[in-house]
C-alpha cells in the first residue's frame, strides 16, 4: 500500500513537472504569445465583423445573433486548437529541442505525461480564450441577457477530455514518422475545424460531411456553447451535447493512450525516438 | 524440445544476477530504404554483444561511429528495443521491466540535450520532477550539484543557448547525477568539447568514481579517456564486442605498446578510419 502510495505520488510529482515546464517555456516565449494572441483576436474581429458586412450590404440577418455565433464559434475553435495543437506537438517540440530520449527514459508513465501535457494545455487555453471572449466582445454591442455561461464552461470542460484523447493519438504521428506525422496531424485539424461547424451549423455541409461531424467533439461543443450562451439553456437540456462528449471521450482516451503506446513501440523497435532539428 | 539458434547462442551465454549491467548475446539491426527503389538495406548494429559490469565499476567501449556504441546505451536506457537477446540492470529486464530500469539509469549523451530557452536550473527542475523529486527536495540540492560540476552560480538562470558547449555538458552531467543513478551511462561526454572542458568533465567523472557507488559505461573513441577513467576497456566494431579486459591486459594480448595499435589488431582497422556515410551515422551511431 505505502509502495502504491509513493507511486502514485512519484506520478503526480512528474506530471507537475511537465506543467512546470510548459509554464518555464510559456514565459520564456511570452512576447510570442503575446504576438500569437493579437493575430487570433484580429482574426476573430474579422471573422464577427462580417455579421455586420452582410447587414451593411443589404442582407436581412439578426446582426446581434449572427455576430454571437461567429464570436462563439471563433473563441471555441481557438481553444480547441490549443488543446490540439500542445497535444499534437508534445513529440514534434521535443524531437525538436532534442530533449526526447531524456524525456523517453525517465520513469514517468505515459498516461500521466500526457496527463501534465494536457492540464498545462486546458489551463492555458482557457486563460486565453477568456481574454480572447472578453477583448472581442469590446469591440461589439452584443447581448447576452439570457447567457448561462456556467452550462457553457461545463461543455468546454468536458469537450476537452474528448480532444485531449483525440489529441494524443494525432501526437503520435510524429513519432512513427518525424516530418510526415506533424503534416498529417494539421491534416486531421483541418478535417475537424471544416465539418464541427464552427462558423456554420452542420446541416449546410455535404451529407458525408455531417457523417465526420457527429464523430468531432467539437460539434457538440460548439453546438452546446452556443445554445448555453445565446439560448439560456440549462443544463438538462444541455444533456443532449454532453452525453455524446462523455462517450467520445470515454473512447478516445484509453484509444488514445493506446495508439500512443503502440505508436511508442514502433518508434523504440525502428530507433525513431531521437531528436532532429 | 525445440530450440531456436538465436535461444541456443542466449542460452551458451552464462547468467550473472550479481551484476550492475548484465548483457547477454544483444542483437540489434536496422532496415531501411536504399538509394534505388525498392531497395532495402539491413545494417547490423549489435551481433550478439556479451558482457557484465559489477556494482560501482567502469568499463569503457571504444568504437568508431557507427560500431554500436550508442545502440548500446539506447537499449540499456530503454529507448530501443533489441531484437535478441537480453539486458538487466540489477537483475531488471530492460524489456520486461522499463520502469524499473528507468529508476536506476541516467545517460549523458554528446548532444547535451535541453530546452534552449530554459535555463540550467529550470531544466534540471523539471528534469527531477520526472523522477518523482519534488521542489521542496530540488531547490537546496541544484545548486549544489551545480556547484559541484564547476558550473558559476550566477549563470544558473541565464538561458542554455547563452552556454558554451562545456557548459552546456556539465549541465547534462548535473542533470543525470540529481537522480543519484545506480548506472550511468556516458555516451561520447566529451566529444567535441575544448581542452579545458575536456578536462574538467573528465576530472568530475573521476570524482563520481570516487565518491558514488554508480557504475560507469563510457562509450567513447577517445582512447586517452578510456584508459585513464575505466578499469576495463572493450572495443566494439560493426556490432561485435571483440575484447573486454583492462588495457594493459589488451595491449598483452595484441602484442601492442599503445591502446591504439591494440585497436587496429582487434579490427585490422586505424583508429580514425571513418567508414560510414552521414545517412548511416544518422540511423546507426
Amino acid at each position: 500500500m505505502k509502495a502504491v502510495g509513493a507511486t502514485l505520488r512519484a506520478e503526480l510529482v512528474g506530471a507537475g513537472g511537465v506543467v512546470e515546464r510548459n509554464f518555464y517555456l510559456t514565459k520564456r516565449y511570452i512576447w510570442w504569445d503575446l504576438a500569437w494572441f493579437f493575430w487570433t483576436v484580429a482574426n476573430t474581429l474579422t471573422i464577427v465583423f462580417i455579421a455586420q458586412g452582410i447587414e451593411s450590404t443589404g442582407g436581412q440577418i439578426d446582426v446581434n445573433e449572427v455576430a454571437t455565433s461567429l464570436l462563439i464559434g471563433a473563441v471555441v475553435w481557438a481553444y480547441l486548437g490549443v488543446l490540439f495543437e500542445f497535444l499534437m506537438e508534445t513529440v514534434a517540440w521535443e524531437r525538436w529541442e532534442g530533449t526526447i530520449e531524456y524525456t523517453f527514459m525517465a520513469p514517468l508513465s505515459r498516461a500521466m505525461h500526457l496527463a501534465g501535457q494536457g492540464l498545462f494545455a486546458i489551463s492555458y487555453g482557457l486563460l486565453r480564450a477568456v481574454f480572447l471572449f472578453v477583448v472581442c466582445a469590446l469591440f461589439f454591442d452584443l447581448s447576452m441577457p439570457d447567457a448561462n455561461f456556467f452550462g457553457a464552461f461545463v461543455v468546454i470542460a468536458i469537450a476537452s477530455i474528448s480532444f485531449i484523447g483525440i489529441g494524443v493519438m494525432t501526437s503520435v504521428l510524429p513519432l512513427i514518422s518525424p516530418e510526415k506525422g506533424t503534416q498529417l496531424g494539421f491534416v486531421a485539424q483541418g478535417t475537424l475545424l471544416v465539418v464541427s461547424g464552427v462558423y456554420y451549423p452542420v446541416d449546410v455541409l455535404p451529407g458525408w460531411m455531417q457523417v465526420l461531424a457527429k464523430f468531432s467533439p467539437a460539434t457538440y461543443a460548439l453546438e452546446g456553447a452556443r445554445r448555453a450562451i445565446q439560448g439560456g439553456a440549462s443544463m438538462s437540456e444541455l444533456w443532449s451535447d454532453i452525453w455524446p462528449l462523455l462517450v467520445i471521450g470515454a473512447v478516445s482516451i484509453p484509444l488514445g493512450l493506446w495508439v500512443f503506446s503502440r505508436g511508442e513501440h514502433y518508434a523504440k523497435k525502428h530507433g525513431k525516438l531521437k531528436r532532429s532539428g | 524440445m525445440v530450440q531456436t539458434h538465436e535461444a541456443a547462442l542466449l542460452e551458451a551465454v552464462p547468467r550473472r544476477p550479481d551484476a550492475a549491467v548484465e548483457v547477454r548475446d544483444l542483437r540489434k539491426e536496422f532496415r531501411r530504404r536504399g538509394r534505388k527503389r525498392g531497395e532495402r538495406r539491413t545494417r547490423i548494429a549489435l551481433d550478439g554483444v556479451s558482457f557484465a559490469m559489477e556494482r560501482g565499476e567502469t568499463v569503457a567501449i571504444l568504437g568508431q561511429n557507427g560500431s554500436g556504441k550508442s545502440t548500446l546505451v539506447r537499449v540499456l536506457s530503454t529507448l530501443l528495443l533489441p531484437d535478441g537477446g537480453e539486458a538487466r540492470i540489477l537483475g531488471h529486464d530492460v524489456v520486461a521491466e522499463p520502469r524499473a530500469v528507468r529508476r536506476l539509469v541516467n545517460r549523458v549523451s554528446v548532444e547535451a540535450s535541453f530546452f534552449k530557452k530554459m535555463s540550467a536550473a529550470e531544466n534540471l527542475g523539471y528534469a527531477a520532477r520526472y523522477y518523482g523529486m519534488t521542489s521542496g527536495e530540488t531547490r537546496d540540492l541544484i545548486p549544489v550539484i551545480l556547484e559541484r560540476v564547476g558550473f558559476p552560480a550566477e549563470r544558473r538562470d541565464e538561458p542554455m543557448e547563452a552556454l558554451s558547449r562545456g557548459m552546456q555538458q556539465k549541465v547534462a552531467l548535473a542533470r543525470a547525477l540529481l537522480t543519484s543513478p545506480v548506472v550511468l551511462l556516458l555516451d561520447e561526454p566529451t566529444t567535441g568539447l575544448d581542452p579545458r572542458s575536456k578536462r574538467e568533465v573528465q576530472e568530475f567523472i573521476r570524482e563520481i568514481q570516487e565518491t558514488h557507488d554508480s557504475t560507469i559505461l563510457l562509450c567513447t573513441h577517445d582512447l586517452d579517456e578510456a584508459e585513464a577513467l575505466a578499469s576495463r576497456v572493450g572495443i566494439l566494431d560493426r556490432g561485435r564486442l571483440l575484447a573486454l579486459e583492462p588495457a594493459d591486459d589488451l595491449r598483452r594480448r595484441y602484442e601492442a605498446e599503445t591502446l591504439e595499435e591494440a585497436f587496429f589488431a582487434a579490427t585490422g582497422r586505424a583508429f580514425e578510419a571513418e567508414e560510414e556515410d552521414d545517412d548511416d551515422r544518422e540511423v546507426f551511431a
